[in-house]
């Protein structure tokens, strides 16, 4: 095996941010290669600004390099400039830690994040030097795996990708570090089959497609693949303290902080929300094992800045004095005049508690404060069961004024289900009636709206849902752009309605979509999520060339009858229970969390013999948090809870 | 109190921006420990001054930074003397502190008292004939012209006097050109100074040597007790040169 540096590092004075291509951060892993070893390479298909923080891909490294029979090592997509003279010299695609050549591996593993970096993961495969088709790649090539949260409807890139893992990865990758060990001498159909066998992990080469009508169906042709992959979840998040040293990037990275993850899983049940469905359900760490990890972090990295991640932070059980402690004393752990660490929840709720625990964090420095209603009018919001009642709104944004923000930002999503104008009209009266509330505090009070198209994601209720289209998105921004033109303190951002569109595509295609990806990348399209490369025109090109309509993959509704491109994964939850949840949606009715009221059975936690882990079975301040829930109906509460340590001195 | 370290940049790290450098300074003394003073204000910061910014891709084994400690006395010589040990221990690979030296109060800060550096260029696919007789022609030049863009604005300057000593060092394989630049009012950059004669040479590697400074005919480097360093050592600190990087260091630049 050689290091690939000598040949790479006279490129490095040519290029853009060479630092991103060097390894050595904090925490990498002196790589220990041997041939009864599996050797990963995790590779994250976007740059190294995006990808080195992803925090899935770490806990991966950490947990193979533990391992003793496998090692593991990362790559990140080149920048254009790098690419280029890569391949005009012969280079292929390398790892940043040793800077192998990524055929060096055993299997290269992608953590697939958005569906706008699938003709990335092309390109990666292509420029590790393998063929891009599955078919087409024999004996020692390289096995290309994929996961994350794409990896619930694969098929668009089923022609590609060898093997996919459904849910957490923790478990799994050992079991597919065994699988390839015990079978690789066998042959590659061998390993293949073996890997098919692994609950959670799915290969598309062991499944026959048809199309019948509207419906997509794929059934197993292999003996050893099952009828349904199920996702895999880890019980307890406890049992996983990782990652245990965080990588510390030596140039600017997105999320350049310690991250801590304080709970996996969330059962607000918004609808739309494709991250919340799949990952049920809710699993806290220990706050005890939060407190130890930001600590140690703190200390290792030299951050100064912790943020505490999850889908809903301020749903954490316990969580002001979680952040009271990690906050720390005014003068910071290191004494006087140290200043103090800054800590940051992403993903707020919205309600008057969540900013009390928001002004705990930023003592001195208060200038925006970020809020997501999703929608603009209260029937809306309860279809999406985003159940936020104005009084909440109020509260949430009188209180960010009162207590010195100067400047609210606004999500939205246009394009819901039921939506109407006048739903879309409600954003601006909304960002109008902010602005009011802040004027009543502060001078200048300015609220910033950002407006994203939506997508409706496979395995949630809104799965059948026809997307708006192009045209209506940009007719109902153009909309809200109009009516908020005369109010110079409203700001108003969107997000572009023709990447709203593919990544729709991509999003619930079926496997005849991978041609198409295949053709956009060929053309050159690819950094496909960066507004700058984004070619629309590419992929409508493709489209047509394929014979595919967008009419077709993505604007019509769906319905109950037919079978779904992704009907023989699962995240667990019952396909009727999704067909009654859309139904509760067009029928304007809210949904229960079920943390903290009766289970209603969506097959997370029944289907796989697991319930929440949570510290405390009531909702912590905040009464119904915002959620308008009626909290006391009578029944049996599904959760574990987590063990509280005794006070000392008792036994 | 105010301290001023040595430290060095070499191999991968090289890649590494003056901007990602100074992050990664922030980072290494809080893990230190070590008793920095903050910034006032909203976000507070170590209070580190950088001298001159070394450029992407370039090599360094005479880097020089002061970091404001809250110590003073006694305390201060301890902890200067602790500083390259602790720092280097929790600096990345490539990046080393040297030597550290607490400063006297009012010495004058890096950025202005530099006035010239010393540099080492690896010349590559050139031989040495050939570098030989440009190295003549800088020398021989009653002028050099050097011309730069700012602001969208094109100025032709005489530079002539800021290029100081330059000479070649012939090795088996290869040659390599020291080269002593001003600073001064405007730093001639390595690769300019490359450019001063047609056809220009090509350098591999770019590494400082040595940063000076030359006061009333003196010169001196950035730790010597003329520059404010308060060595209780005296002349131990004030020798420090490109004789205190290990070897095996100095060989990273292939």
């Amino acid at each position: 095996m050689r290091s690939l540096w000598p040949d790479l590092e006279p490129l490095l004075d040519q290029v853009q941010r060479p630092a991103r291509y060097i390894g050595g951060e904090e925490g990498a892993v002196a790589a220990a290669h041997g041939p009864g070893k599996v050797a990963w390479l995790l590779c994250y298909p976007d740059s190294y600004e995006v990808g080195l923080p992803n925090q899935g891909l770490q806990i991966l490294y950490e947990i193979l390099n533990e391992r003793g029979d496998a090692t593991a090592e990362r790559a990140y997509a080149p920048w254009g400039d790098l690419e280029a003279l890569m391949r005009r010299q012969g280079l292929p695609l390398f790892s940043v830690d040793t800077h192998l050549a990524a055929g060096e591996f055993d299997i290269l593993a992608f953590n697939l994040s958005s569906e706008l970096v699938y003709t990335n993961v092309l390109n990666l495969i292509d420029l590790a030097g393998v063929a891009v088709r599955s078919a087409d790649r024999s004996g020692d090539d390289l096995l290309v795996g994929a996961g994350g949260h794409c990896a619930f409807n694969p098929e668009p890139l089923a022609d590609f990708v060898d093997f996919f893992v459904l849910g957490d990865g923790e478990e799994v990758v050992g079991e597919i570090t065994e699988a390839v060990v015990a079978h690789r001498a066998g042959g590659r159909r061998e390993v293949l089959g073996a890997l098919a066998g692994v609950d959670g992990v799915y290969v598309p080469a062991a499944y026959r497609v048809s199309y019948c009508g509207s419906s997509t169906v794929v059934t197993p042709r292999w003996v050893e693949a099952p009828d349904v992959v199920e996702k895999r979840t880890i019980p307890s998040l406890g049992d996983w303290p990782y990652p245990k040293r965080q990588l510390v990037p030596l140039t600017e990275v997105v999320h350049d902080r310690l991250n801590v993850e304080v709970f996996r899983g969330c059962t607000r049940g918004c609808r739309f929300c494709q991250a919340g469905m799949i990952t049920r359900p809710v699993r806290e760490r220990p706050a005890e094992q939060v407190r130890t990890m930001v600590s140690e972090g703190l200390r290792r990295t030299g951050y100064d800045e912790v943020a505490l991640t999850s889908l809903s932070t301020a749903d954490f059980s316990g969580i002001e004095q979680l952040v009271a402690d990690v906050v720390g004393p005014e003068d910071g752990a290191g004494g006087a005049g140290c200043p103090a660490v800054t800590v940051s929840l992403p993903s707020l709720r919205v309600d008057a508690f969540t900013v009390g625990i928001a002004a705990e964090l930023q003592r001195a420095r208060r200038t925006g404060l970020t809020f997501a209603p999703e929608a603009g009018s209260w029937r809306l919001r309860q279809v999406i069961n985003k159940l936020i009642s104005a009084e909440d709104l109020d509260a949430a944004v009188e209180g960010a004024f009162s207590q010195g923000w100067r400047r609210v930002k606004l999500y939205f999503l246009v394009g819901l289900p039921t939506e109407t104008d006048e739903d879309v009209l409600g954003i601006a009266a909304l960002a109008r009636r902010c602005v009011e509330l802040g004027r009543r505090h502060v001078r200048g009070a300015s609220v910033t709206v950002s407006v994203g198209g939506f997508v409706p994601k496979p395995q949630t209720p809104f799965q059948w849902f026809g997307q708006n289209t192009v045209e209506e998105l940009r007719r109902k921004i153009a909309l809200l752009a109009d009516d908020l033109r005369a109010d110079r303190s409203v700001r108003l951002k969107w997000h572009d309605p023709e990447a709203t569109l593919v990544e729709g595509l991509a999003s619930r295609g079926d496997r005849r979509l991978g041609a198409v990806i295949e053709d956009v990348w060929r053309s050159g399209g690819t950094f496909q999520e960066w507004s700058e490369h984004f070619d629309y025109r590419l992929w409508l090109d493709a489209m047509e060339r394929h014979g595919l309509s967008v009419e077709d993959c993505a604007y019509r509704h769906r319905s109950d009858s037919e079978a779904l491109p992704w009907d023989h994964l699962s995240a667990g939850l019952h396909k009727d229970f999704l067909w009654q949840d859309w139904q509760d949606a067009l029928a304007e009715s809210g949904l229960e969390d079920c943390r903290w009221t009766p289970c209603y059975d969506c097959g997370a936690c029944t289907g796989y013999g697991i319930e929440h882990v949570v510290a405390s079975a009531t909702p912590p301040a905040g009464g119904s948090q915002g959620t308008g829930q009626d909290l006391l109906r009578p029944g049996p509460v599904p959760v574990r809870l987590l063990e509280t340590r005794q006070p000392a001195g008792v036994s | 109190m105010r301290v001023r370290l040595r430290w060095s940049k070499q191999g991968k790290i090289r890649f590494c921006g003056h901007r990602d450098a100074a992050r990664i300074w922030e980072r290494a003394v809080r893990r230190a420990g070590l008793p920095v003073a903050y910034s006032q204000g909203f976000s507070p910061r170590p209070r580190i001054s950088f001298g001159l910014a070394l450029a992407t891709g370039q090599e360094s084994v005479a880097e020089y930074l002061d970091v404001d400690l809250r110590a003073s006395g006694e305390e201060l010589y301890d902890w200067a003397a602790g500083m390259p040990e602790r720092l280097s221990a929790v600096l990345p690979d490539g990046m080393t502190v040297h030597d550290a030296c607490p400063l006297r109060p009012g010495a004058v800060s890096l950025q202005e008292a530099v006035t010239s550096c010393t540099w080492e260029f690896a010349l590559t696919k050139t031989d040495t004939a050939l570098a030989a007789a440009w190295v003549e022609q800088v020398r021989s030049a009653d002028s050099l012209p050097l011309q730069r863009e700012r602001k969208g604005r094109t100025t032709t300057s005489d530079v002539r006097s800021a290029v100081g000593d330059l000479h070649i060092l012939d090795a088996s394989d290869r040659s390599v050109l020291v080269a002593e630049l001003g600073t001064k009012p405007r730093a001639v950059r390595p690769a300019e100074f490359l450019h001063l004669i047609a056809p220009p040479l090509a350098a591999g590697c770019v590494r400082r040597l040595h940063q000076w400074i030359t006061r009333d005919g003196e010169r001196y480097e950035p730790l010597a007790p003329e520059a404010g360093a308060l060595a209780p050592g005296g002349d131990v600190l004030a020798a420090a040169s490109i004789d205190a990087v290990p070897a095996a260091q100095q060989e990273v630049c292939a």
